[in-house]
């Protein structure tokens, strides 16, 4: 498939590694936690040693330099890039670590992409900020063991000690003498050189990084992108490939009771309907059930589908109402819930109080699409005992499995190929959009069938976030300094997703900015609401920080008016001084799967990137009138993040961001100009849900439909000036995630810096004007 | 039957009359540079232009187009100031996920043509159609007075 060459791992069995010495296929076992451990719903078998982060998920971590790399006898050094793109830059920031550590010259680098196969590469789900965080090391490893075996080749074609000869800018310098080989020379020879062992591997300090942390590496496919060049999963094609788009019920869970297609078979270049079955049991990845049309373009799939006559049957789901649903949710967030973090007693110091020492707040969140701007897209081709699938994925592995268990075939029968991603946000996790072609496609053996979502089918049929009501109540002390802090979180869970009828959130969710939260207060409860979920729930941008810290980050901006003092002292007193904490203490036995001790909480992090934000937006300075500073902080996916806002709000309410300041101490930074990319990128979406972005029900249908009623950021509304700060960075810090910590903080910023303008407190997003 | 003149070659397509160019050009012509996004002119993803000027062409049945002149992606480069803003664009490191920037491009280099000193509010004007769910709004803002700087040094 020509169109795609570009992107598609090389034919391995063709190319060979390091010139020649590849190793056989390799058998594919998903674990058996597959798909759902990656957001931690998995139980760990109890008697097996607790494995954290990378080890922890399917596959684990590779770092074999045969698999990663291979250098053609011009000298051209190809870096699998194993993790799929989505506009974070991980196709270029990890072949660019294992480039930095094998002395390859970036300029003669090529990178392909993996396939499908966790087994080979490591894991591949794109999810979670995992993917530095993850494989860094790894990467660091295969650069740093093929340039070993590179010195190992030419110390034994010169016969010199191995000491003698250093891997330099691809080539290898024998010290004494000055000769030199270039990589293209070695790489027969170093192809035969035994992998050295990972405790032999002299890994690169610091100081001699020449790509890593220093923004002087362009991502690989943007001179593509600039001409349209770049190929997406929308963009696959292929001979004789049709097209696909389908009716889904309305509402979840629900299901056809009669079609009626001769209209839609009637319109020109229809080819065929197809039933999609319904789902059965937990919504889960499954298909949501429907009707495909098949036609010879997209345009005619669409035109047939409006001719398709449905009689739906909605189902359980279909008084799911978010008007009737809010006040449902403000209901459980008034009632003592399952309790997941307790020290002291937060409810007798309540009950003792007097009601002037009582302080509550209640914030809510409503459901959130995803809208990339790409939508679901995957093209898939059954031919006898094998399928082949081209798609826009974050979890090639999820969609091998649902594939090969739609079709009845091993995974290893089913090849997925990873193409470009138009975004994802956590939505592209999910594979139900390739089961759908997988279903087309096995009713039209050996044409591939290409399965197009539109964009009312994203809008209608995604997995959204959560919608939320977080009540906080305090008992305030003479010092203004809350004695207590109750946290009662009521949203319906992701669990619900794979558990019918799940209620409550999961520790992965209450651990996003709920249970571990670090201020100095002796009397602590976080409760979870038990509330049904009537829609997918699925997982978005930060997932529950966005819900949870825009509550607490609001709520201390509120204690700290209250107490007369300024909100950065307050914050940075209730957090105390830099300390680490160890996550455990404050119930957080998940801590995103990280080891407690490799990444405790750091308090002293947490107050440097709130400094820098302030320092960045020239925090207490004086402002025009209707202008307004506000600050929030959140700790999330191990990176700390401080943001900064300042609005100005018209007479009329109208709310204007004049800049923002984004702040983050992400550990170690490899790209900087990535991460800088990233902070913006999310401040950007931060402001999007915070202002202006909502999905609601009614009749259980989602009322909004396009990008007229769901409504995201703009030019004209994006502020002028963005401005980050990247603050420590040092390699002894593990590393944390960079694609979601930047949106947590920026809808609470907002809010407080609304407040600040105007005296008006929002707890309600999304803000749209200043009543 | 609709006769295109498309980046300076003559196409011709035997498609409905109502078929949007949008998937004239992806479906029956293989030209993918230009994106799906909306379908409703509500993304600016699929902006090309027809004698010069921008339009969506999810929403441009193919018959509008017949006859015309139209430009994409793929051929902006032939142009001076589609050059200097695909240079702008990748030394301001604009994309992230990179879906929607052929579409920013395109309005772009219509915005420059037109206005090639835009002010902050001519390019709110001329930009807000194109969505970036990525957030890169504030390179592109960036990029377009990089290029705008360099034409009117007379880059070519």
């Amino acid at each position: 498939m020509r169109d795609n060459d570009s992107i598609q791992a090389p034919d391995l069995s063709r190319r060979g590694f390091l010139q020649g010495t590849l190793l056989g296929t390799l058998s594919l076992a998903v674990g058996a936690n597959g798909v759902i451990g990656v957001i931690g719903l998995a139980h760990a078998d109890d008697d097996a040693p607790k494995k954290y982060g990378a080890d922890s998920m399917p596959g684990g971590t590779v770092s074999d330099p045969l698999v990663f790399v291979s250098i053609g006898a011009d000298g051209t050094v190809t870096i699998v890039a194993h993790r799929a793109e989505m506009g974070t830059g991980v196709r270029t920031s990890l072949p660019m670590v294992v480039a930095d550590e094998m002395e390859a010259n970036w300029d003669r680098v090529k990178v392909v992409q993996a396939e499908a196969n966790e087994t080979r590469y490591g894991n591949q789900n794109v999810d979670g900020s995992r993917s530095v965080r993850h494989f860094l090391m790894p990467m660091r490893r295969v650069g740093a063991a093929a340039r070993q075996m590179l010195e190992a080749a030419a110390a034994a074609r010169w016969a010199v000690p191995v000491g003698e000869v250093r891997a330099q800018r691809h080539e290898v310098v024998h010290l004494p003498t000055g000769r030199r080989l270039p990589y293209g020379e070695l790489a027969a020879d170093a192809a035969k050189q035994p992998v050295p062992a990972e405790g032999t591997l002299k890994l690169k300090t610091p100081d001699q990084f020449r790509y890593i942390g220093k923004d002087r590496v362009r991502m690989v496919d943007l001179e593509a992108i600039g001409k349209g060049q770049a190929t997406y999963g929308m963009d696959v094609r292929m001979p004789n490939m049709v097209y696909a788009v389908v009716a889904r019920p309305p509402v979840v869970g629900g299901k056809a009771r009669a079609v009626r297609a001769e209209k839609a078979l009637a319109v020109p270049g229809v080819l065929k309907v197809v039933e999609i079955p319904p789902f059965s049991g937990a919504p889960a990845f499954q298909p949501l059930g429907g009707v495909a049309v098949v036609a010879r373009n997209t345009w005619a799939a669409m035109q047939g589908r409006a001719a398709l006559e449905i009689d739906w049957d909605d189902g359980p789901n279909a008084g799911y109402d978010s008007a009737a649903y809010r006040r449902t949710l403000e209901a459980a967030a008034r009632q003592p819930g399952k309790v997941v973090r307790n020290e002291g007693d937060a409810p007798a110091a309540w009950n003792n109080s007097a009601e002037a020492e009582r302080y509550a707040a209640e914030y809510y969140v409503p459901h959130l699409a995803h809208a990339s701007m790409e939508p679901p897209v995957a093209t898939v081709r059954v031919s006898g005992k094998s399928a082949e699938v081209w798609t826009s994925i974050q979890n090639p592995v999820a969609a091998q499995t649902a594939v090969a268990k739609r079709l009845k075939l091993e995974p290893k029968d089913v090849r997925v190929n990873v193409l470009l991603l138009g975004g994802g946000f956590g939505r592209k996790s999910k594979p139900d959009f390739v089961d759908e072609a997988a279903i087309v496609a096995q009713a039209m053996p050996g044409t591939p069938v290409k399965l197009v979502w539109t964009r009312e089918d994203d809008i209608h049929h995604d997995y959204l976030h959560t919608v939320s009501v977080e009540r906080i109540e305090a008992v305030v002390g003479k010092d203004g300094r809350p004695q207590t802090w109750l946290h009662r979180s009521a949203a319906p869970t992701i669990g619900s997703l794979f558990t019918q009828g799940a209620k409550g959130q999961q520790l992965f969710e209450s651990g996003m900015s709920a249970i571990n939260m670090p201020y100095r207060i002796p009397n602590v409860r976080v409760e979870t609401a038990e509330v049904e979920a009537h829609a997918r729930i699925g997982w978005f941008r930060s997932v529950a920080n966005i819900p949870h810290a825009f509550a607490a980050q609001c709520f201390i901006a509120e204690l700290a008016h209250r107490a007369g003092k300024d909100h950065k002292q307050f914050a940075l007193d209730l957090i105390g001084p830099a300390r680490k904490i160890d996550p455990r203490t404050m119930a957080d036995t998940w801590n995103y799967t990280e080891s407690p001790e490799r990444y405790p909480y750091d308090t002293g992090r947490l107050r440097d990137v709130i400094e820098a934000a302030a320092r960045g937006a020239r925090w207490g300075r004086k402002l025009p009138r209707g202008h307004g500073l506000g600050l929030a902080f959140c700790y999330s996916f191990m990176s700390y993040t401080a943001t900064v806002v300042e609005v100005a709000v018209n007479d009329k309410g109208e709310v204007q961001v004049v800049a923002v300041d984004m702040a983050m101490d992400c550990g170690p930074q490899i790209n900087p100009e990535r991460i800088r990319a990233q902070m913006e990128g999310g401040a950007i979406m931060g402001l999007s849900l915070a202002l202006t972005s909502e999905i609601s029900f009614e009749k259980g249908r989602v009322k909004q439909s396009n990008f007229h009623d769901y409504e995201v950021l703009r030019h004209h509304a994006s502020p002028r000036a963005i401005r980050t700060h990247l603050v420590n960075g040092s390699h002894d810090t593990p590393p944390g995630g960079v694609g979601e910590p930047p949106v947590p903080p920026v809808a609470p910023a907002l809010c407080n810096a609304i407040f600040a303008a105007t005296g008006k407190r929002i707890r309600s997003l999304p803000v749209r004007t200043v009543a | 039957m609709a006769r295109l003149q498309l980046n300076g070659q003559i196409k011709e397509v035997d498609v409905p009359g109502d078929t949007p160019l949008l998937w004239v050009l992806r479906d029956e012509l293989g030209m993918t540079g230009t994106k799906f996004g909306c379908g409703m002119a509500l993304c600016g993803a699929c902006t090309v232009h027809m004698d010069g000027s921008p339009i969506r062409a999810c929403i441009t049945a193919v018959s509008a187009a017949d006859g015309h002149a139209i430009t994409t992606i793929e051929g902006v480069e032939a142009d001076r100031v589609g050059r200097a803003v695909q240079k702008a664009w990748v030394e301001n490191n604009v994309a992230q996920c990179g879906y929607c920037q052929a579409g920013q491009i395109m309005s772009a280099v219509s915005l420059l043509k037109a206005t090639p000193a835009p002010s902050e509010r001519q390019i709110d004007e001329a930009m807000s159609g194109n969505i970036c769910r990525c957030g890169t709004y504030p390179r592109i803002r960036a990029a377009i007075k990089q290029a705008a700087g360099a034409l009117a040094k007379g880059g070519k």
